[in-house]
């Protein structure tokens, strides 16, 4: 056991042993260590002017993430690199290639967000495999948790594609054997606790060691990406001051492919999951992509979306209509329920003190089978959606023998729509007189409200054309022509 | 994707000027080391405030606040309430009405009631949260009309016009009327709301505010403490971004630091935590507007009655100059021969409305770009086309309020554009597109912009520069602007080296300050280099003229003949290094320190009458955009836009197109996705960028094609430029009319209701009333 935290900070491990349970590592930052570089925008994870970068190892090597420092706590950085801007260039003042690239294309103007721009853009300049420009979609994907209310983009854009010309070369290219074995030492297996039994910030390292924390202190908050906790503390300014991390519990980091199946266990970040979900389906991998951000899904776990019960959670329709099942865990016991059941209603979930989300499994498609996910967000990309509706059709024949459908947005919780799925037995994709009565139906399963992402009228309608949508597509129309973004076929040739 | 300009410099005597020289903070950007106020080294002992409002009530009055658990909060170290104001209270310099902290009467959700100071930052914020409130809370008025049905104004109805309205109306035969409602929209500057303030010896105060506008903070600060100006100092060196923002409504901020630095006689820092800026701090004004327009057979227009009513919030602030620019742009750059304009500052409880770039201008815009849009629909003829007919042109060349268009560039420059980005085929492709696609609809549209410069209150037109060259040749430079991102300091420093033929690495720009420069005007009005590149100007050559004047009497040389180029100073004689000269004056007694004087010439405005030249000149500049609109969702991308935007000679074209591209992206967020939502009880729902969506890097147009337009301003200006802060913003305007075209695809002849922000549910608002209205 531990009482303190151990960080790689600019090429040394550095010792904390005075950790509150919810400081955050922007905090430890500007006001401990007095690097003001990083800067807070929103102190809620969304503008990204705050984002540093993580070095991890995993895998057999070092990975960086970007992640929003503004909401991750400190504790939480345990056995971690944190990098930030001060720190890239070369000590003799040579900048970082981004960083250069940056000044050469004029892409700082009033430069509040540039630190946070500059480190996302570190990130994906280390990003596993690159080893020259990555695709416009990949630098804009990877900026769209960065806002900038100045440039307008463009020079970023193109400052990335300068900067990433070639494979990577910087000092961190330099120092990353040296840097290996820092984050290879401080994986000690050891269990962390710092503070009282009435005020700790606790990071066990073992499913045991958690499985005894969760049942010894019922009322202690579980942290797993902090995306959702840490605004409880920046914007609710709740007093939480047990606080169990379980992100350092290897078991719960695993993705399983059983065949027929994926098993995912709790800590999986979005971002680990994101290719095996992409596989599952293309719809599913879009809708990954464009949840959050990538300082979101670096960190942000498809578990904890589901453990807390977040009514904004876009996962959870999804996974609803592909069937998954969740597991939850209780010191030794454990059981499974399906993931529809685990909502009972607006902030109330089917989780016990003591008990745990454990994992979750995803049954993939059967070759009868057809997927699609639609999200409607004011914007493409880092928005919550105003409606999200997911659809799994079984068709034999040009028949729908089952359907499984969910959405988000339209009720307290995410929710089936089971006369909508009733009606559409028997039905025809490709003759629509054969679906209007289950598209009506959702009339009977949604009584959605208004609020500042949608009125109650446009999210049932656009709830009734996601249906019809989904079934026009399942009929054979090409996305090019039903979507204008998240295209299931190779782009089309024309630019306009 | 384009490339930076290359410079656009004419000969290679212009050294510093009309060159992409970076912005001058780009390096310290890029590491983290530029310093905002946050950042700056804390003097020992200071203390953190935040303010705290009554969480459920709009409007009402509040009978009594308990403060007594805030105060024993940990941490807390005294709770500041009106009573505590020695002098003014209120933070409007100007119009007035804007409480620093309310006593008793609340006007909108997010009014300030008391503030805390606490040891902390954390302490105070959670302190506020502690305060216990009685009163009687009523309903809100909330919207335009409620607030014009109950005759609620903060400011008297404005208009004017010219010819017989009435008339014209009464003898047309083909008239139209429209109705179009466009949303506010928030900063959302990166760098929220800050302010630190130092006490210093017998009273005086320093403050440290990100603002737009030092002069004015520091007469509120001066005001509110009952000082004279002379013992309140205010200072800026950056800030994380302004667009109006900061231009008034820093004050609260600072007013509040320094009372609680006056309180505890401890240096005292207030940053707005990002929900707190949001719902405290004024937007751009939404408005309702109405018109009417009669036109000819050939889609002239003959006559026009607009009305704009405007949400201005609780109190004036700077309601009056945004709805009198509306006006000043509800003609874009069409003429109207007969034209009735009349705007409406209504009163409603919500925060005060305030400048945002562009600062009424948009409103106004926008509206004539809708009468364009729906008068081609009307008329069946292209709506670019029907843009071009109606263009101001020989012998219709006077504006409504009376100034003539002398530098119309924008047949040529439109014509440019056309060209470059080949609207005609794309417009048929779209077309084409729409004739094979029933989910999905392509709009193109190309819109022109026409934006006048100059401060419409005729007496802010000036400014005040500071310059020294030390006896080392090198030169601080200091004049009344700020620097927000714009690069205005980079430009003046370009001016500076430019008169003095040196290096730009030998000009130090420093910071904003009121006490080495006076009754500055606010950075606004997109006329910052303007204004201050001249007033530096003005001193650089009042110096070179005694450097001049030295060397003739110590040469002999022909003042004509001396050259400052290259870091040297040469004449007929011989040549000396520009340091070595300096060294000399000084050593001969010759003062190299100048203050710079700027008023801008040829206007006048006479608002009673409606008439005058409130405009030196107009900046001109046109946009074309393409989108797709899917008919099911209200789902919509920008596929392609191409910009040709007039910065006269630009001073710095790397930085000018960074404006243009900017100021697009942040009008499109506008018309788009961002959209400020307030519910039954007047809270802001939307007051975090959770919830408020300001556009992201996947939101710009994988094709996005920026030019300027190479030509003199043919007015006198700072190397023959032109302002450019504000007018590219107005280019967006060609994403919503390019929406409204692909909208109107689904039944021709029927004007689809699109209002702004066209977010997917307003878009599919306009899908249905097409579905539902006969051709």
């Amino acid at each position: 056991m531990r009482d303190s935290i151990r960080i790689v900070r600019r090429g040394r491990i550095v010792e904390i042993d005075e950790v509150q349970p919810t400081e955050t590592l922007l905090d430890y930052l500007r006001l401990r260590e007095r690097a003001t570089g990083t800067k807070e925008g929103c102190n809620e994870g969304d503008c990204g002017a705050c984002t540093v970068v993580i070095g991890e190892w995993r895998d057999g090597r070092v990975v960086y993430r970007p992640v929003n420092s503004c909401i991750q706590f400190l504790g939480a950085m345990d056995g971690k690199e944190i990098v930030s801007v001060e720190d890239i260039a070369w000590p003799d003042g040579r900048l970082h290639p981004v960083q250069q690239a940056i000044v050469d294309a004029h892409g700082a103007q009033c430069g509040f967000c540039t630190p946070g721009i500059v480190m996302s853009l570190f990130a994906l300049y280390h990003r596993e495999g690159r080893d020259g420009p990555p695709p416009r979609d990949e630098i804009v994907t990877a900026l769209a948790g960065n806002l900038c209310r100045c440039t307008g983009y463009r020079p970023i854009v193109d400052a990335a594609l300068a900067a990433m010309a070639g494979p990577p070369a910087d000092r961190f290219v330099e120092a990353m054997s040296q840097t290996a074995g820092l984050l290879q030492f401080l994986a000690d297996g050891q269990d962390v606790f710092i503070g009282s039994n009435s005020s700790f910030f606790a990071a066990p390292a073992s499913l045991s060691a958690l499985a005894q924390l969760a049942v010894k202190y019922p009322e202690a908050t579980l942290l797993a990406g902090g995306t959702d906790v840490g605004l409880k503390v920046t914007k609710g300014m709740r007093p939480i001051s047990q606080v169990i991390y379980v992100g350092r519990v290897a078991a719960l980091r695993q993705i399983e492919d059983v065949g027929d199946a994926l098993i995912l266990g709790a800590g999986v970040t979005y971002e680990d999951a994101a290719a095996a979900f992409a596989d599952l389906d293309p719809d599913l991998g879009e809708l990954v992509r464009r949840l959050g951000s990538r300082q979101v899904r670096a960190v942000g776990t498809v578990g904890g979306n589901i453990a807390n019960g977040s009514p904004i959670g876009d996962m959870p329709p999804a996974l609803i209509a592909l069937g998954a099942t969740l597991e939850l865990a209780h010191g030794e016991e454990g059981r499974a329920l399906p993931l529809e059941d685990y909502f009972i209603a607006y902030g109330k979930q089917d989780r016990q003190p003591g008990e745990f989300v454990a994992g979750l499994l995803v049954p993939k498609l059967a070759p009868n089978q057809v997927f699609r996910a639609y999200k409607i967000s004011k914007r493409f990309d880092e928005d919550i959606s105003a409606v999200m509706g997911a659809f799994r059709f079984t068709i034999e024949d040009g028949v729908i023998s089952e359907a499984r459908i969910a959405y988000g947005g339209m009720a307290a919780t995410p929710k089936r729509a089971l006369h909508a799925e009733a009606r559409l037995a028997g039905a025809q994709p490709a003759k629509a007189a054969s679906w209007g009565a289950a598209i009506e139906a959702l009339g009977e399963d949604y009584a959605p409200i208004s609020d500042m992402r949608a009125s109650a009228a446009y999210r049932m309608e656009t709830a009734k054309a996601l249906l019809a949508k989904a079934l026009v597509e399942c009929a054979g129309a090409p996305t090019s022509r039903t979507r204008i973004i998240g295209r299931r076929e190779a782009p089309e040739a024309e630019v306009a | 994707m384009n490339a930076p300009e290359a410079d656009m410099a004419e000969t290679a005597a212009e050294r510093a000027v009309h060159r992409s020289t970076p912005h001058d903070s780009a390096v310290l950007h890029v590491t983290g080391r530029a310093v905002y106020i946050d950042d700056m080294v804390e003097p020992t002992g200071t203390l953190h405030l935040a303010p705290g409002f009554c969480p459920d009530m709009a409007r009402g009055r509040i009978r009594d606040i308990d403060l007594s658990r805030v105060r024993q909060a940990p941490g807390v170290v005294a709770v500041l309430t009106a009573a505590d104001i020695p002098g003014r209270n209120d933070w409007s310099t100007s119009t007035g009405g804007d409480p620093v902290i309310a006593a008793n009467e609340v006007e909108f959700w997010g009014e300030v009631l008391f503030c805390v100071v606490a040891e902390t930052r954390d302490a105070a914020r959670r302190a506020t949260r502690f305060a216990l409130f009685e009163g009687e809370a009523e309903p809100p008025v909330l919207t335009v009309e409620e607030a014009k049905a109950k005759g609620l104004r903060v400011l008297d109805d404005y208009g004017y016009g010219r010819g017989d309205v009435a008339r014209s109306f009464a003898g047309a035969q083909r008239r139209f009327d429209g109705i179009i409602r466009n949303g506010g929209q928030e900063h959302f500057y990166l760098e929220g709301q800050i302010a630190l303030a130092i006490p210093g010896e017998a009273g005086d105060m320093h403050v440290y505010s990100s603002t737009q506008h030092p002069s004015e903070v520091q007469h509120a600060v001066a005001h509110m403490l009952g000082l004279p100006s002379a013992m309140v100092t205010v200072e800026v060196r950056r800030m994380g971004g302004g667009f109006g923002g900061k231009e008034s409504q820093a004050s609260q901020w600072a007013c509040l630091a320094a009372l609680g630095a006056r309180v505890t006689g401890r240096p005292c820092k207030l940053r707005l935590d990002r929900d707190d800026d949001m719902v405290m701090t004024g937007k751009r004004h939404d408005m309702t507007t109405a018109f009417s327009v009669a036109y000819d057979s050939s889609g002239k227009i003959l006559a026009a009655d607009i009305d704009f009513m405007a949400r201005c919030g609780y109190s004036a602030d700077l309601s009056g100059g945004v709805n009198d620019r509306t006006l000043f742009h509800a003609d874009n750059a069409y003429f109207y021969p007969n034209v009735a304009l009349k705007s409406e500052r209504l009163k409603t409880n919500t925060v005060t409305n305030t400048a945002f770039r562009g600062f009424g201008g948009p409103q106004g815009i926008l509206a004539a770009e809708r009468i364009m849009d729906t008068l081609a629909i009307v008329t069946g003829i292209d709506p670019l086309e029907i843009r071009k007919r109606n263009f101001y042109g020989p012998g219709r060349d006077v504006t409504p309020y009376g100034q003539k268009v002398e530098d119309n560039i924008l047949p040529e420059l439109i014509a440019d554009l056309e060209r470059s980005c080949d609207y005609a085929r794309r417009r048929q492709e779209c077309r084409a597109f729409n004739s094979k696609n029933r989910i999905l609809r392509k709009g193109i549209a190309l819109t022109p912009v026409k934006f006048g410069i100059a401060f419409t209150l005729t007496h802010l037109n000036q400014a005040g520069a500071l310059v020294h060259v030390y006896a080392d040749g090198s030169v601080h430079l200091n004049h009344g602007g700020t620097e927000m991102g714009q690069g205005l300091n980079t430009k003046v420093a370009q001016v500076a080296a430019e008169a003095f033929g040196i290096p730009l690495d030998r000009v130090r720009i420093t910071a904003t300050n009121t006490s080495k420069v006076p009754n500055t005007s606010a950075t606004a009005a997109s006329s910052g280099s303007d204004l201050n590149g001249m007033a530096a100007l003005a001193a650089c050559d009042e110096i070179r003229e005694r450097m001049v004047a030295y060397l003739v009497s110590t040469t002999n040389a022909a003042p004509e003949s001396i050259v400052f180029a290259d870091g040297r100073v040469s004449h007929a004689g011989g040549s000396m290094s520009f340091a070595d000269l300096a060294k000399a004056c000084y050593e001969n007694r010759v003062q190299l320190s100048a203050a710079g004087f700027y008023a801008t010439p040829k206007i006048h405005w006479d608002r009673q009458k409606a008439e005058g030249r409130p405009f030196l000149y107009f900046a001109y500049g046109a946009a074309c955009a393409e989108v797709t609109v899917d008919t099911m969702t209200g789902e919509m991308k920008v596929d392609r836009v191409d910009i040709l935007h007039d910065c006269g000679r630009s001073l710095n074209p790397a930085i000018d197109i960074g404006q243009v591209e900017g100021a697009f992206i942040q009008g499109m967020g506008w018309l788009t996705t961002e959209e400020l939502v307030w519910d039954d009880k007047g809270r802001l729902a939307t007051h975090a960028p959770s919830t408020y969506k300001i556009p992201t890097a996947s939101d710009v147009p994988a094709v996005f094609n920026t030019r300027l337009w190479d030509g003199a301003n043919r007015e006198e200006t700072i190397h023959s430029s032109k302002a450019v802060g504000e007018p590219p913003l107005m280019l967006a305007c060609s994403v919503f009319s390019a929406i409204f075209d692909a909208v109107a695809s689904l039944k021709p002849g029927v004007v689809p209701p699109l209002d702004a922000p066209a977010t997917p549910e307003s878009i599919m608002r306009a899908v249905s009333f097409m579905r539902r209205s006969e051709a």
